[in-house]
């Protein structure tokens, strides 16, 4: 371990874990800081999960070591590590009220019967559900088990808390009002909170930092903005927010050099076929093939001269849907600043 | 021309298809109409006669049942003799129950929660496999695995535990002459042939115990003792007791087993058989048929009671 700096909450080191012939985490090396909010995003079958479940103690790692705070639990079962999770289908016991789920990690400790209720009053006035530990689980709602599962995990006062795609089961619009409060919660407590996602938008949104999984490996750690503005490899610009990607000669005409590269739409102005180019600016010649109105925004999709296709994301500031119907056809010329041409690894 | 779209006339089937789907209450009136007849003229009617029967008494001279109102029958089952019965045969299906339990539980948690794919399915198809023989075939058979020339006494010399055999079979009450001829002979029959009906439903009731639960409590701090005893034991105790009301009634009613592997010492189902068949007492067979619905009930009652069926 290195000598110098905090300890990180959690450090991977080379974990592999395989089931039979499948790799499902293949080698991931990483460290998750104290106090931090980590996402692991990644497509279903990415490792994810299996990373997460193996902070938890549900399983263990094929190869390599996962130390928590500098221990080594590579081998601890679930009982003996100071993690607690909140799982993607709450696991609230069915037979136990909201109360003495909660309650459990105390009981199994078996802590004096006052605390045990002091502690279940404070949690559920934390997750906002003061008054509700009389209720049986089937008796409340997606959004309050969720609330449930948080106040059951968090009453051990864990020094980390493992997150399973907690919000997955819940609609749109309380998925969006959960991911504020949680980001607040974990602000309020203080702990390290690790979060598993495959929702990009969610993971820009709530993260600290995040780790993008792909195939059982991490492609790429950072803040939410170094991932969406300087993504390293192919498979984050694609998997995290549209990109465009060039390669070949269409990206030797570009940039002069033949190397793949990636440009966000949103960063992508469009002019008139015979604008002048300034310096500092990339630009390529096209014509608008297609034109979908979202409202806020407008894409293009425009067919450039060498027969690839770049995706221009606009804002709808005064434009209607009247006006951006007419582009359809038109030549254009589009460009972009040159910082925004993103060079990428070789396909992985 | 009128482009109006007639409907073709419709065949029988398709204007009956069309108006049952709109009328979903003639629909379920029709397809419960035969379940329902059978369930309230053979299965209530046929209760309902027995148990107007058991409130008939025999006359003693003429050995005419008497129909009229008494509670004779009821009195004749407080005699020594027919207490002695009852409580031989809740007590075997008490101790069967039990073993039933202990042995299908570790079994049907294997079943359900380790074994995966093919080995489930074969566990499975070993478990029922049983029920595809006659029911005769098997107690005959045991009859002659338990004989004093059977395979188990040879084993038994083979191990040299006649001893341990002899002091069993010498216990009073449940000993006898030989396995084959004891209420230990009785008991593991009766093991034999029902645990298939306490591992099915126990085997259920823990699949359907969510893998997340079991890992929830050990991420709490449950150990697993503590995690069998506070989470997967209640969410199963209803297949439990499915199961037990099985193996319960089950041997409460049998007359078979006892007949085969029993002595002289009878239980309810020889009894109802004497009384309504040789001795031509229907009242008394009647009165002693209330007997297990009785015990059934109350064991339900209790095991309602300590909460078997909350988690349902």
């Amino acid at each position: 371990m290195s000598a110098t700096g905090p300890l990180p909450a959690i450090r991977f080191e080379n974990v592999h874990r395989h089931f039979g012939e499948v790799k499902a985490v293949d080698g991931v090396t990483l460290d998750v800081m104290d106090g931090e909010f980590f996402t692991f995003l990644g497509p279903s079958g990415s490792g994810k999960t299996t990373c997460l479940r193996m902070v938890a103690g549900f399983d263990r790692p094929t190869a390599g070591r996962i130390f928590l705070h500098g221990d080594d639990v590579s081998q601890l079962p679930p009982y003996e590590r100071d993690v607690n999770t909140v799982f993607q289908d709450y696991a609230l016991f069915p037979h136990m009220t909201v109360g003495e789920n909660v309650a459990y990690g105390l009981t199994v400790r078996k802590a004096p019967k006052e605390q045990r209720q002091r502690r279940v009053e404070e949690m559920l006035e934390l997750v906002r559900l003061p008054g509700l530990g009389k209720r049986k689980p089937s008796q409340l709602s997606g959004g309050q088990r969720q609330r449930v599962a948080l106040a059951r995990a968090l009453i051990l006062r864990p020094r980390v808390l493992l997150l399973d795609e907690p919000l997955g089961a819940l609609d749109l619009k309380l998925r969006q009002e959960m991911q504020v409060e949680l980001k607040a919660l974990q602000e309020q407590v203080g702990i390290t909170f690790v979060y598993v996602t495959h929702d990009q938008e969610e993971a820009l949104t709530m993260s600290d930092r995040l780790a993008v999984f792909n195939h059982g490996r991490i492609e790429q750690i950072g803040a939410p903005a170094d991932i969406y503005e300087s993504p390293a490899t192919e498979f984050v610009a694609g998997f995290v927010g549209i990109s465009n990607l060039v390669r070949g000669d269409m990206a030797r005409a570009i940039l002069g050099v033949e190397s793949t590269f990636s440009v966000r739409p949103e960063k992508i102005h469009i002019l008139g076929p015979d604008a002048p180019i300034e310096s500092g600016m990339d630009s390529v010649r096209g014509r608008i093939e297609d034109v979908i109105y979202l409202g806020m925004y407008t894409r293009y999709e425009v067919a450039l001269e060498g027969g690839s296709r770049l995706t221009v994301a606009q804002q709808n500031l005064a434009t209607s849907s009247m006006d951006v119907h007419t582009a359809r056809g038109r030549e254009v010329r589009l460009v972009w600043e040159k910082v925004h041409s993103r060079k990428l690894d070789g396909p992985a | 021309m009128s482009a109006t779209a007639t409907p073709a006339r419709a065949g029988l089937a398709q204007r009956l298809s069309n108006y049952l789907y709109v009328r979903p209450r003639a629909m379920l009136a029709l397809l419960l109409a035969l379940p329902l007849l059978w369930f309230l003229v053979v299965y209530i009617g046929s209760l309902a006669t027995l148990m107007v029967q058991s409130f008939f008494h025999l006359d003693d001279f003429t050995g005419q049942v008497v129909r009229q109102f008494s509670l004779s029958s009821y009195a004749q089952l407080l005699t020594r003799a027919n207490l002695d019965i009852i409580q031989r045969t809740a007590g075997m299906a008490a101790a069967v129950t039990l073993s039933a339990a202990l042995l299908g539980f570790p079994l049907a948690y294997f079943m359900a929660r380790y074994a995966s794919g093919r080995a489930r399915a074969l566990l499975y198809l070993s478990i029922t496999l049983p029920l595809w023989s006659s029911y005769l075939v098997k107690v005959y058979s045991w009859k002659l695995i338990l004989a004093k020339e059977g395979m188990v006494s040879w084993l038994i010399n083979v191990l040299q535990l006649n001893a341990a055999l002899d002091w069993l079979l010498g216990l009073p009450g449940i000993g006898g002459p030989s396995l084959s001829i004891s209420l230990i002979g009785i008991y593991l029959v009766f093991l034999y042939v029902w645990l298939p009906y306490m591992v099915l439903p126990v085997a259920t009731a823990l699949e359907r115990v969510p893998k997340s639960l079991i890992e929830a409590s050990g991420d709490l701090g449950g150990r697993p003792g503590v995690t069998f005893r506070r989470i997967i034991l209640p969410l199963a105790f209803p297949g439990v007791v499915a199961g037990s009301i099985f193996t319960f009634s089950l041997t409460l009613g049998d007359f078979i087993v006892p007949s085969v592997m029993g002595n002289s010492s009878y239980f309810i189902g020889q009894a109802v058989l004497a009384h309504q068949g040789t001795s031509g007492n229907i009242p008394l067979a009647a009165a002693m048929t209330t007997i297990p619905m009785l015990i059934m009930g109350a064991y339900l009652y209790a095991a309602r009671r300590l909460g078997a069926f909350d988690a349902l």
